[in-house]
């Protein structure tokens, strides 16, 4: 089975996902993203690395931070950006999936950038582009069901890169709804495929999906066992209508099991950092004092993550440096 | 009618326990003789068969035709097609249409539009309850008046027990078979993937094993209680397949069917989302897989069926969770049944024995379960006759099939066997 993200030299023609990502593709692009990093603190933030070209925003699920960040990203770029809010839109009308990429297309596109909510619906797009020899068109994963969120994994892990500087004596722990997060499972590639020797996940077994060793991953139940020692916590937002029923009895006893206090927080390492994907639910699955605390990492994430975008961007696109 | 000659063919009928190079002499629609024609036999055809195998015609115990309602899907004259070009003479189809084959009226026009059609031969499943809704008992012997052979829920679990239990009663009444896909109401629905690390990976939502095996228990414990005889439609796993073993020692009245893609693939061939690999049940893990051809091998399943649902390509190409679940099969059931056999040997050759218990597993054991006089080439059985050549090989592609249903996981995939020639109560309805 041919991967469609890579193309016939093994380079990247989509992202779609960090699985199966060589580790000098990865680090090609964190490498990429820290020369990227210093242009948003120029006076004139931008490079003109994708003038002309068009980058399509294709946001088949509502998220307004996910698609600024692309939106910024592409701009610094100077590409041209079209945002669609397809949620609202021609699929509404009963357009096909796949008929709504090929108007696009025709207009042009050299880029898409698309959320979706179902999993996989990236390699659709993408495997279309490649039947109907559509090469030069490149897909960006922003986030398909619950399979992949490739920018939001990227992006943790350039953060992790800037802290901690190495990757192979770490112990990175994920906490939360890790059934439903595509960011997971970004990052539990991520990390694996960058040799961090113990990735854990905790959460109660309501949220943890099975087959979680097979991806190289220590499951905890015990939020007080699972953080010992740890160097980074990545917490997970929980989704409000996942907080009662029958998945959780409620937030408040969440966070009484599950949420990130100072208390807990002592039982990491006493330099660990504290990431968090957004939007957070303070009081929920993170106390505002450590959210607000100096080991949260949490806006530097926002920051890195319009970098490391530029970078996917500019890699796809064939115009890095 | 006319008399048909097929001469010099290695005759193979499962049934009569038949494995030689025999001569097969049909007349009025009947097979007339084997080995040395009846007196006064004029042939207005022979065939020579040398090379070729010639068998009974299959039946296959579930095979969706679309019809009524889902035309633009498939229509009977595309789907009888694809059957006896795939060498089908007799199938089940069941009850999920629309409307759903809950009226005799219904059923007497699907069986009047198939016998137009003088193909293979028809035989619907009735929904066991009206609209398939699980609520109301349809009227069984109405419906069976009307040529439905047994009584099915299709892909709806009924959710209350109690009416499962009446429906199983109301049918041990009059000896009808109850046909039942066991799945849980609740657990694995909106379920797309099998549970396990594949679909952990992909995000797709799964389905438990549990969900067949809860069912499975539910089942076997008002069959206790009813005496009604059950037949298991499509089982998919290896834990599905232990209870089934135990329930016919304890003596159950209960025979099952596996899905003949489930003889082959598993979850991994799901590989990046490939919609042609969503099935209904899923395709579960190798040990499943490896259980399956284990079961068809000992007994323990006795029927493999193409599990046909054409998709057209607007519920294909969308995402993995949104595409239709299904198949096309008909046309892939004896090849796929090949290959199993060909496995079966140590170095792909394959056993007289294998083809043999292959043979029978796609035409007199589902014809047994169901009850119907067929999937034999006894004298004075009907001339249902399938003419392979086991050698050839051919690619599956859409241009390849018949039917209108041109997905399957199956594509690109080189298979041996090809039908040469399809008889259907003594009349030629394919010839290559």
């Amino acid at each position: 089975m041919h991967n469609p993200q890579l193309n016939k030299n093994g380079e990247l023609q989509h992202l779609i996902t960090i699985e199966g990502l060589p580790k000098a593709i990865i680090n090609h692009i964190l490498d990429t993203a820290s020369s990227f990093v210093s242009i948003s603190d120029r006076e004139v933030k931008k490079v003109p690395l994708m003038r002309g070209k068009s980058v399509f925003n294709l946001f088949f699920e509502n998220s307004t931070r996910t698609r600024t960040t692309f939106e910024i990203a592409s701009k610094r770029l100077s590409a041209d950006v079209i945002n669609l809010n397809i949620a609202a839109s021609s699929t509404s009308k009963g357009e096909s999936l796949l008929d709504t990429i090929d108007n696009l297309s025709a207009m042009h596109a050299d880029m898409f950038v698309v959320r979706h909510a179902q999993s996989g619906a990236p390699y659709l797009i993408a495997k279309h582009l490649n039947d109907t020899k559509q090469n030069h068109v490149h897909v960006v994963n922003a986030g398909d069901g619950r399979h992949a969120h490739p920018t939001q994994g990227l992006l943790d892990m350039y953060t992790i890169r800037h802290y901690k500087k190495d990757f192979t004596n770490l112990r990175v722990a994920i906490v939360g709804d890790i059934l439903h997060s595509r960011v997971a499972r970004s990052d539990i590639h991520a990390l694996t495929t960058l040799g961090v020797p113990e990735v854990r996940a905790i959460g109660p077994h309501t949220l943890l999906p099975g087959g979680l060793e097979q991806m190289g991953v220590r499951v905890f139940t015990n939020m007080d066992e699972g953080l010992k020692d740890v160097d980074v916590i990545i917490m997970l937002r929980l989704q409000n209508e996942r907080m009662s029923g029958a998945l959780l009895p409620s937030a408040g006893e969440y966070f009484k099991s599950y949420g990130l206090t100072p208390e807990r927080l002592a039982l990491a390492s006493p330099d660990a950092i504290v990431m968090h994907p957004g939007p957070m639910n303070r009081g929920v699955e993170i106390d505002s004092a450590v959210a607000d605390g100096a080991q949260a990492v949490i806006l530097p994430q926002v920051t890195f993550g319009i970098a490391v975008r530029m970078a996917v961007m500019s890699i796809l696109a064939g115009t890095h440096a | 009618m006319t008399n048909l000659h097929i001469k010099n063919g290695r005759l193979v009928d499962p049934a009569g326990g038949i494995d030689a190079v025999q001569d097969l002499f049909i007349a009025g629609g009947k097979v007339a003789a084997i080995g040395s024609a009846p007196q006064g036999f004029t042939a207005a055809r022979t065939f020579d068969a040398t090379g070729l195998v010639v068998a009974p015609g299959l039946v296959d115990l579930s095979a969706r035709l679309r019809e009524p309602g889902y035309e633009y899907k498939a229509t009977l004259e595309s789907e009888m097609q694809a059957a006896v070009q795939g060498g089908v003479t007799t199938l089940v189809c069941p009850p999920d249409t629309e409307p759903v084959l809950d009226e005799p009226g219904l059923v007497e026009m699907l069986k009047h539009r198939a016998r137009l059609l003088n193909q293979a031969h028809v035989h619907p499943l009735g929904a066991l309850t009206v609209g398939l809704k699980g609520k109301a008992l349809t009227e069984m012997a109405e419906l069976t008046e009307a040529g439905c052979i047994g009584f099915a829920q299709a892909e709806e679990p009924i959710e209350d027990t109690t009416v499962l239990l009446r429906a199983m009663q109301y049918a041990k009444t009059f000896g009808y078979t109850v046909w039942l896909r066991p799945q849980d109401p609740h657990i694995g629905r909106g379920g797309i993937a099998h549970s396990g690390p594949l679909a952990s990976r992909l995000g797709l939502s799964g389905v438990p094993v549990m969900s067949e095996t809860i069912a499975l228990h539910t089942i076997f414990e008002l069959m206790r209680a009813s005496g009604a005889r059950v037949h298991l439609c499509r089982i998919s796993s290896a834990a599905a397949l232990d209870l089934i073993r135990a329930a016919k020692k304890e003596g159950l009245p209960v025979t099952c069917d596996v899905g003949v893609h489930h003889l082959h693939m598993t979850d991994a061939d799901i590989g990046f989302f490939d919609s042609n690999a969503r099935l209904t049940p899923p395709l579960r893990s190798q040990r499943d897989r490896d259980a399956i051809r284990a079961a068809v091998l000992d007994g323990t399943v006795d029927a493999v069926c193409s599990d046909h649902t054409p998709v057209d390509d607007d519920e294909k190409l969308l995402p993995f969770a949104e595409a239709s679940p299904g198949a096309t099969g008909l046309e892939l059931l004896l090849a796929l049944m090949l290959k199993w056999a060909a496995e079966q040997g140590k170095d792909g050759t394959m056993s007289d024995k294998a083809l043999s218990t292959a043979l029978a597993k796609i035409t007199c054991d589902p014809a047994r379960m169901a009850g119907l006089a067929a999937g034999t080439l006894a004298p004075g059985a009907s001339a249902d006759v399938v003419l392979f050549d086991p050698d050839v090989r051919w690619t599956v592609n859409a241009a390849a099939l018949a039917s209108q249903g041109k997905h399957t996981p199956f594509l690109g995939y080189e298979l041996a066997g090809q039908v040469k020639a399809t008889i259907v109560a003594g009349h030629v309805a394919f010839e290559r």
